[in-house]
C-alpha cells in the first residue's frame, strides 16, 4: 500500500502533536496568578532552583490534549468488546452528578456535620450494594478491583489469625483461568498458590479441587462468571466443600454484571466478593482508572472490614476512622480517607437510573448480547466451549490454523476495521483466546456489523490474504510498534540532552 | 568440553572440567520471542539441582531458569546486562546465562542427551 | 430503559437466533435455587431529571469547600483547578477509553503517560516514575515493600511526621506481608530520632516533607546515614504543589518518592479518586510496582509509546509479581499533567510561592489572636497551631459560623496528647476576607 506524505506529517484530521517538553517552554503559562508580595519566606532555605517543566498557553494546551484524544479509541466512538473489562456506555448524568459542588468540592476530613450528604451517599451505595449482593457487609474503601480483591484477602487472612489458625492455614487454591491479580493477591499476603485445573467444560474440576481441600487451605479464589464466560455449575458444591474444610470462599466480581439482578452471590455461599463499580456500574474506565472496587463481606468476615466505616450516630452518620486493634475487629486501613467518593457518585446515579428491574435488565442484555455473538460466529470463529455463556463469548485459534495468521494479527486487522480488539490471549487455558465481551449497551445493527466484520476476517484469513493481517494496522495513527525496542532501549521519560544527541546523530 | 546435556525446562548444560555452564536451549528462545531482560543470581550462591536461579524476560512472558544442577555459582554471563538479544541470536554459546562449580556430578545423568532432549521436544509441539 | 438500545423485537430475534425460547434459558447455569425470579427489594428505574434530583438533595447537605472561608489541608489540598483541565478529562477519547493495551488507537493516552512520567521524575528529583498508582497513601505502602525487595530486608522504620492514615496503610500491608515495621511515636517538633530504630534488618525509612505537621525538612543528612546503614531512604510529599518551591526528595538523596497529587488538576472530592506519584532511581526500575510507558518506533520508524516492562506486573508474572495492582489512576494523572502543562515549571514556582505567602499571611493573622500559639518553625502552606482548647470542638464551633477552620489533629491521632493542636491550610484558592472572617470567627470561639 502507497502512502501519501505531507509536508507538515499531518494526515488530514488526523494531526501529528509532539511532546510537551518539545513545543513549550518553562515561561510560558497558560494560568494567571496574582502577583507576589515578597514576604519574607519560612521555607528554611531548603528550596529549588528551578523547575525544569514546560508550559504552554490555554489554547495550546487546549490543542496539545484535543490532538492526542484523537489518537485514541473509545466506547463513545465504537464498540470496544475486551472480554473481563466490560466497556459499557458511561452515562454523562454520572459525571454531571459528580461534579455538583457538594460532592466534588469537599473535604474528606471536614466535619461530619457538614458533610452528612455525603455520609448519606455512601450509606445509600452500601445499601443498594449490600442488598444485590445478598451480603451483610460491604467495605467502600477500596481503590480499584485489584485493591477490592486484596481487601477480601486481607479480611479472610484476618479471620485465619483471629482463629488461630494462621500458622497452618496458607495455601490459596487459584483456578489456572484466574485473572493474574488473584495469584498476585493471595502473594502479597503471604499465601502460598495452588493452581486448580480446569474441566473440558471449562469450569473448575469439581473432583480435583476436592482432593486439593484441607486442613491448610485458607480459601479459594473463584471468578464467577468465569474468565471464559461460563457460569461455574457446581458453585454451590464448590463454597460447601470449601467450608467444610475450614477456608472461605473469595469470589472475583469482576463479572458481575452478567448476574446483577439474576443472582445475588450471598446466595452461593460467597464470603467475600469485590464489585468494579467501573465495570458493572458503569463509572468511566478512563484510560486505566481511577477505578473502585467496593468488598462485600459475608457474616462470616463483616466484623473484618477495614476502617473507616460509616454508622448512624447521635446527631446523624459519622464516621469510624479508628478501631481498637484487638483481634476480631477491623483489620486496619486500605486507603488514606474513605474510597473513591467520585466513582461512589456515579455508580449510584447509574443505579438510581436503571433502578432494581433495569439492572436486572442490564444482565439479561449483556448475556444476551453474547450469546448472539457466541452463536453467530461459532462455526466461522472456533469456541472451545459450549454455550450458553454468560456475559463473554471466547473463543479459540483453531479456525487460524495453517493461515499463517495467529491471534496477534487478527486483532490488528480488526483495528483497520475501526474496532478495538477483543481480549487476546486471556484466560491462558484456550490457545490463542479470543474473549468477546459486547455489553448491554450495544444495539442489535452494532452488533450485526461487528459479526459481518469477523466474517469477512475469517474468510480473508482462510483466503490467504495474510497481508491484511500481519501488516495491520494500517490505518491506525501508527503502524505496529516495536514492544521489544522499548524494552531493550528504555526510555521512560524525556531528556532533553538526549534528544539532542540523537537528532544530531540522525 | 563434555557432551551437552538438557533439562525438561530447556535449559543445557555443558561440562568443563568441575565448572558447568548453564544457558537456555534454541527451542526455549524461539518459544519465548525477543528476550529483553535476564536476571542472573550472583556469583558465590549456593543452588541445588531445580533451584531458581534466574529469570528471563520477553515482552510478553517471564520465565524462571532453574539450575539443572547443583553447585556454588561462579560467575554470570556478564554480556547479557548490555545484550539480552545474545540469548537470541547465539543460544548455545554466547548466550550462556552462568557457570556452576559443579557439586555433585551425578546429577547428570539424570539429564537428557541431544537425541532425548530433540525427542521430547518433537513430543511438545 | 435510555441507556439499553435492544427492544423487545431484536430481543425476539436474537433469541431465535441463538435457539432458545425465552431470557431465562441463558441462565440454566444458574442453580435452580439461586435465580431471583423478580426484582430485588430496591427502587425501580428513574428518569435522568428525577436521579437529578434526589442526587440534589443529597449533595445540598453538605458544605462545599467553596462556599465557606477554607482551611483544611492534611494531605487533601483546595488548589483552583482551571476550566480547560475538566474539560480535557471529560473528552470522550480519554474518559471512556481504557488501559492501552492496544498501542496503535491508544497513543493519546500513551503520549500524556510518558509526558506525565517525565513530569513527576523532574519534579521529584528522580530519575524515573511510573504511570501512577492509586493514591498516595498506596504509593507509599507500595514503596516499602518495593523497598523489602530491594534490599532483602524485612523492616521499616515509619517517622512519626508521615500522615498517620498513611501509617495506617503502610502497616496494613506490612503487617499482612509478613513484615516488620517501627513507627515512631509522633511529636510536632525538635529533632527526631529515626536511626536509633535502623539496624541490618531495615530495608528502609520513610518520612514526609513537608512533614504531617507542616514543617520543612531536608533529609540530606538522614539519607546519608540510612545509606550507610543499607537501607533506603522514602519520602513522601502529600502536598505536590510544595514540590515547586522545595528541595527536592531527590537532591536530598532520596531513594523512592511517593507523592499524592491531587493538588494539580484533581478536587477534593471528599478524599478520592486521586492520584498517586511513585519515583525511584533508576537501578530500582525492575522492582518498581504499577505500569510505565516507554517511548519507541513502529514499523515505519515513526515516535510512538507502549507499556513497557509489563513482566513484572500481574497478569504476566502472576504470584511473582512485583504488585498485585492492575491499573493506575489514568484520568486524574491526565487532569495532573494538563494542570502541570498549564502551569509550566515557572507558573508552578510562583504558584508555590503564592500559596507559601498566604500561608504566611494567614500564620501571622491567627498567631496574633490571644491563646493562639503556632507551632512551626518553618512550613510551606500549611501548619500547627496549639489553641488554649481541644482543637475539635473549636472545628466544630468553627463550622456553625460558616468557617472550615481546619483538621484537629486528633482526628487523625486520638491518643497522642494532641487535643488542642489544629492543622490549617491556606492556598491561593484563600482570599484576604476569608482569612479575615477566619481571624475573627476564631477570636470569637476562643474568647
Amino acid at each position: 500500500m502507497s502512502e501519501k506524505t505531507t509536508f507538515t506529517s499531518h494526515r488530514g484530521l488526523e494531526l501529528r502533536e509532539d511532546l510537551i517538553f518539545e513545543i513549550g517552554a518553562r515561561d510560558r503559562s497558560g494560568v494567571d496568578l496574582a502577583p507576589l508580595r515578597g514576604v519574607r519566606d519560612r521555607l528554611g532555605g531548603i528550596t529549588r532552583e528551578v523547575v525544569d517543566l514546560p508550559g504552554l498557553a490555554e489554547p495550546e494546551v487546549m490543542r496539545h490534549y484535543v490532538r492526542l484524544s484523537q489518537k485514541n479509541h473509545a466506547i463513545d466512538m465504537g464498540l470496544y468488546p475486551l472480554g473481563s473489562c466490560t466497556m459499557k456506555h458511561n452515562p454523562r448524568l454520572n459525571e454531571k452528578m459528580a461534579r455538583l459542588p457538594g460532592f466534588a468540592d469537599i473535604h474528606p476530613l471536614q466535619p461530619a456535620s457538614t458533610v452528612q450528604g455525603a455520609l448519606r451517599l455512601m450509606d445509600e451505595l452500601a445499601h443498594w450494594l449490600k442488598t444485590l449482593t445478598g451480603m451483610p457487609e460491604v467495605a467502600l474503601s477500596p481503590k480499584a478491583g485489584a485493591h477490592g480483591e486484596l481487601c477480601g484477602m486481607m479480611a479472610i487472612r484476618a479471620a485465619i489469625k483471629a482463629r488461630g489458625e494462621i500458622q497452618r492455614r496458607m495455601r490459596v487454591l487459584v483456578p489456572e483461568s484466574a485473572h493474574g491479580t488473584n495469584p498476585a493477591t493471595a502473594a502479597l499476603l503471604g499465601f502460598s498458590v495452588d493452581e486448580i485445573p480446569a474441566s473440558d467444560d471449562g469450569r473448575v474440576d469439581l473432583e480435583a479441587f476436592r482432593d486439593k481441600l484441607g486442613d491448610d487451605v485458607a480459601a479459594i479464589m473463584l471468578t464467577n462468571p468465569n474468565t471464559c464466560g461460563l457460569f461455574e455449575r457446581d458453585i454451590i458444591a464448590i463454597a460447601d466443600a470449601v467450608h467444610e474444610a475450614g477456608g472461605y470462599f473469595y469470589c472475583d466480581g469482576a463479572n458481575f454484571n452478567a448476574i446483577v439482578g439474576r443472582v445475588r452471590p450471598g446466595d452461593l455461599g460467597i464470603d467475600a466478593m469485590h464489585i468494579n463499580l467501573h465495570k458493572t456500574f458503569s463509572t468511566p474506565h478512563g484510560g486505566g482508572g481511577p477505578g473502585a472496587g467496593p468488598t462485600v463481606l459475608s457474616e462470616r468476615l463483616a466484623a473484618f472490614a477495614p476502617l473507616p466505616r460509616v454508622v448512624a450516630g447521635k446527631s446523624g452518620l459519622e464516621l469510624v476512622e479508628h478501631g481498637d486493634q484487638t483481634e476480631g475487629g477491623p483489620f486496619g486501613r486500605m486507603v488514606a480517607f474513605h474510597g473513591q467518593m467520585g466513582m461512589f457518585v456515579r455508580a449510584l446515579a447509574y443505579m438510581m437510573s436503571h433502578g432494581a428491574d433495569g439492572l436486572r435488565q442490564v444482565a439479561d442484555d449483556a448475556v444476551l448480547n453474547a450469546n448472539y455473538i457466541l452463536a453467530e460466529l461459532n462455526g466461522t470463529m472456533t469456541a472451545p466451549y459450549l454455550g450458553p455463556c454468560m456475559h463473554e463469548a471466547l473463543f479459540d485459534d483453531a479456525f487460524l490454523k495453517d493461515t499463517g495468521i495467529e491471534t496477534l494479527d487478527f486483532a490488528k486487522a480488526m483495528i483497520d476495521e475501526g474496532y478495538h480488539p477483543m481480549t487476546m490471549y486471556f484466560p491462558l487455558v484456550v490457545h490463542g483466546a479470543m474473549l468477546i465481551e459486547p455489553t448491554e449497551t450495544e444495539s442489535k445493527a452494532s452488533l450485526d456489523l461487528f459479526i459481518a466484520t469477523l466474517r469477512d476476517l475469517v474468510a480473508s484469513a482462510k483466503a490467504g490474504d495474510t497481508e491484511r493481517f500481519t501488516t495491520a494496522p494500517q490505518l491506525a495513527p501508527t503502524k505496529r510498534l516495536d514492544e521489544t525496542r522499548a524494552a531493550r532501549q528504555l526510555v521512560l521519560r524525556y531528556r532533553s540532552t538526549e534528544k539532542k544527541q540523537v537528532r544530531a546523530a540522525e | 568440553m563434555s557432551a551437552v546435556k538438557f533439562t525438561k525446562d530447556h535449559e543445557w548444560v555443558s561440562l568443563d572440567g568441575d565448572t558447568a555452564t548453564v544457558g537456555i536451549t534454541a527451542y526455549a528462545q524461539e518459544q519465548l520471542g525477543d528476550v529483553v531482560f535476564v536476571e542472573m543470581p550472583e556469583a558465590g550462591k549456593t543452588v541445588s539441582q531445580g533451584d531458581e536461579a534466574g529469570v528471563v524476560e520477553s515482552v510478553k512472558a517471564a520465565s524462571e531458569v532453574y539450575a539443572p544442577v547443583s553447585g556454588e555459582v561462579v560467575e554470570a554471563n556478564p554480556e547479557l546486562e548490555d545484550n539480552p538479544a545474545l540469548v537470541n541470536q547465539d543460544p548455545l554459546a554466547g548466550g550462556w546465562f552462568f557457570r556452576l562449580r559443579l557439586s555433585n556430578a551425578g546429577e547428570l545423568d539424570g539429564l537428557m542427551d541431544e537425541a532425548a532432549y530433540k525427542a521430547y521436544i518433537e513430543e511438545l509441539d | 430503559m435510555r441507556y439499553l438500545p435492544l427492544n423487545d423485537a431484536d430481543r425476539a430475534t436474537m433469541l431465535e437466533r441463538i435457539g432458545v425460547e425465552n431470557i431465562d434459558a441463558l441462565f440454566c447455569d444458574v442453580p435452580a435455587e439461586a435465580r431471583l425470579d423478580g426484582p430485588v427489594d430496591l427502587p425501580i428505574h428513574k428518569s435522568e431529571m428525577q436521579v437529578e434530583r434526589d442526587m440534589h438533595a443529597m449533595a445540598s447537605q453538605n458544605m462545599p469547600a467553596g462556599s465557606a472561608p477554607f482551611f483544611c489541608g492534611a494531605g487533601a489540598y483546595r488548589h483552583h483547578v482551571p476550566a480547560t483541565v475538566d474539560h480535557i478529562i471529560q473528552r470522550s477519547e480519554f474518559l471512556t477509553s481504557y488501559t492501552p493495551y492496544q498501542p496503535e488507537i491508544t497513543q493519546g493516552t500513551l503520549q500524556y503517560l510518558f509526558e506525565f512520567q517525565s513530569q513527576v521524575a523532574e519534579l521529584t528529583g528522580m530519575e524515573v516514575a511510573n504511570a501512577s498508582m492509586y493514591d498516595g497513601s498506596t504509593a507509599a505502602g507500595e514503596a516499602v515493600l518495593m523497598a523489602h525487595r530491594v534490599t532483602r530486608r524485612n523492616h521499616a522504620v515509619v517517622s512519626g511526621r508521615v500522615h498517620p492514615q498513611y501509617v495506617d496503610v503502610i502497616a496494613n500491608l506490612s503487617d499482612m506481608g509478613g513484615f516488620g515495621l517501627t513507627h515512631v511515636p509522633p511529636t510536632i517538633q525538635g529533632a527526631e530520632d529515626l536511626l536509633s530504630s535502623v539496624d541490618e534488618n531495615t530495608a528502609c525509612v520513610v518520612v514526609q516533607n513537608p512533614d504531617f505537621f507542616g514543617s520543612v525538612n531536608d533529609y540530606t543528612e538522614l539519607a546519608e546515614a540510612v545509606h550507610a546503614r543499607g537501607a533506603l531512604l522514602i519520602v513522601v510529599v502529600t502536598e505536590s504543589v510544595s514540590l515547586g518551591v522545595l528541595k527536592t526528595p531527590g537532591t536530598m538523596g532520596a531513594d523512592i518518592v511517593v507523592g499524592e497529587g491531587q493538588s494539580l488538576g484533581n478536587g477534593l472530592n471528599f478524599g478520592g479518586p486521586y492520584v498517586g506519584l511513585f519515583a525511584a532511581r533508576e537501578k530500582f526500575l525492575r522492582q518498581m510496582p504499577g505500569r510505565l510507558c516507554g517511548e519507541t518506533v513502529d514499523a515505519d520508524g515513526k515516535r510512538g509509546f507502549v507499556l513497557t516492562l509489563s513482566t513484572r506486573e500481574q497478569h504476566i508474572r502472576r504470584d511473582k509479581a512485583t504488585s498485585n495492582i492492575c491499573t493506575n489512576s489514568g484520568l486524574c494523572s491526565l487532569a495532573f499533567t494538563a494542570h502541570l502543562s498549564l502551569l509550566g515549571g515557572n507558573g508552578l514556582q510562583h504558584l508555590a510561592r503564592l500559596n507559601h505567602e498566604q500561608a504566611v499571611d494567614l500564620a501571622g493573622r491567627l498567631g496574633a489572636i490571644d491563646g493562639v500559639k503556632p507551632i512551626n518553625e518553618t512550613f510551606f502552606n500549611e501548619f500547627t497551631i496549639e489553641l488554649p482548647q481541644p482543637a475539635d470542638m473549636v472545628v466544630e464551633a468553627l463550622a456553625v459560623r460558616g468557617v472550615l477552620g481546619g483538621v484537629p489533629v486528633s482526628r487523625l491521632i486520638p491518643d497522642g496528647g494532641f487535643e488542642n493542636y489544629l492543622l490549617v491550610a491556606a492556598t491561593e484558592t484563600c482570599a484576604p476576607e476569608d482569612m479575615a472572617a477566619y481571624g475573627a470567627a476564631l477570636k470569637e470561639v476562643l474568647s
